[in-house]
């Protein structure tokens, strides 16, 4: 057994390293180069930090509107979370203050664009 | 009792400024007579990001309030009332206060903690540099 296995050139009856051949070779061809590139889009996406947690703002007002205009896109929309890299708590403050901010037009509702 | 407000809101452009004081001052009236501290500031104009009253532009008070529900309650049926005031907001802002000051004297206690003694850092380095060398 471990002769055969050592010596792949024995390609006569055991099938175990029969399979386990083409197996490899389709995982290495085929899962790595498409695991990276969809590793590389759903996974890190060059691990983004969170811009109030480096910064160490911790006042997110509604009035700041240059600090809130770049989280909400030219069709007035708030960015998500994954394409900002900010992280949870912070996103919630945000999006409620963009809320309170588009109440009392300092940000529109929706932009010309949409 | 002590809650902090934030009540901004917006008056119409074409306000001549007297007017615009007189109705200032008798806000803060009622929030003193009413038995609270009161702080305004004008922004002044500003454009708006969306049609308000066919309005564009507007002059844009803020006004921090110290009191009572019953006081903004007050404010804001007399801002409903008032012609020239097309928008406001109130936002009650001593729970974002309480927290923003429980985070500073956190920083600033491990300000104090990591300046003061130099010696833990040295000590605790050195039983670690010991077993490496």
């Amino acid at each position: 057994m471990a002769d055969e296995v050592r010596a792949p050139e024995a390609t006569t009856t055991t099938e175990a390293p029969q399979r386990s051949g083409p197996r490899d070779r389709d995982r290495e061809r085929g899962g790595r180069p498409g695991g990276g590139r969809e590793g590389g889009r759903k996974y890190f996406r060059r691990k983004k930090v969170c811009k109030f947690c480096v910064e160490k703002i911790e006042a997110i007002n509604y009035k700041d509107v240059r600090l809130l205009a770049q989280f909400v896109a030219e069709s007035g929309k708030i960015v998500p979370r994954r394409l900002t890299g900010v992280c949870t708590p912070h996103q919630r403050r945000l999006s409620s203050a963009i809320k309170q901010a588009r109440n009392i037009a300092l940000l529109p509702f929706a932009g010309r664009a949409m | 009792m002590k809650r902090t407000y934030e009540l901004m809101f917006i008056v119409r452009p074409d306000m001549p400024e007297e007017e615009m004081s007189k109705l200032i001052s008798t806000l803060e009236s009622s929030v003193s007579s009413a038995g609270g501290t009161v702080k305004s500031e004008v922004w002044g104009k500003r454009r708006l990001a969306y049609t308000v009253r066919r309005f564009h532009d507007g002059i844009f008070v803020l006004l921090t309030v110290e009191g009572g529900g019953a006081i903004i309650h007050e404010l804001e049926r007399r801002l409903r009332v008032t012609e020239p005031v097309i928008k406001f907001i109130t936002v009650r802002i001593d729970e974002e206060q309480k927290r923003l000051d429980k985070i500073k004297k956190i920083r600033e206690s491990r300000k104090k903690t990591s300046t003061a003694p130099a010696v833990t850092p040295e000590a605790a380095s050195e039983p670690a540099a010991t077993p490496a060398h």
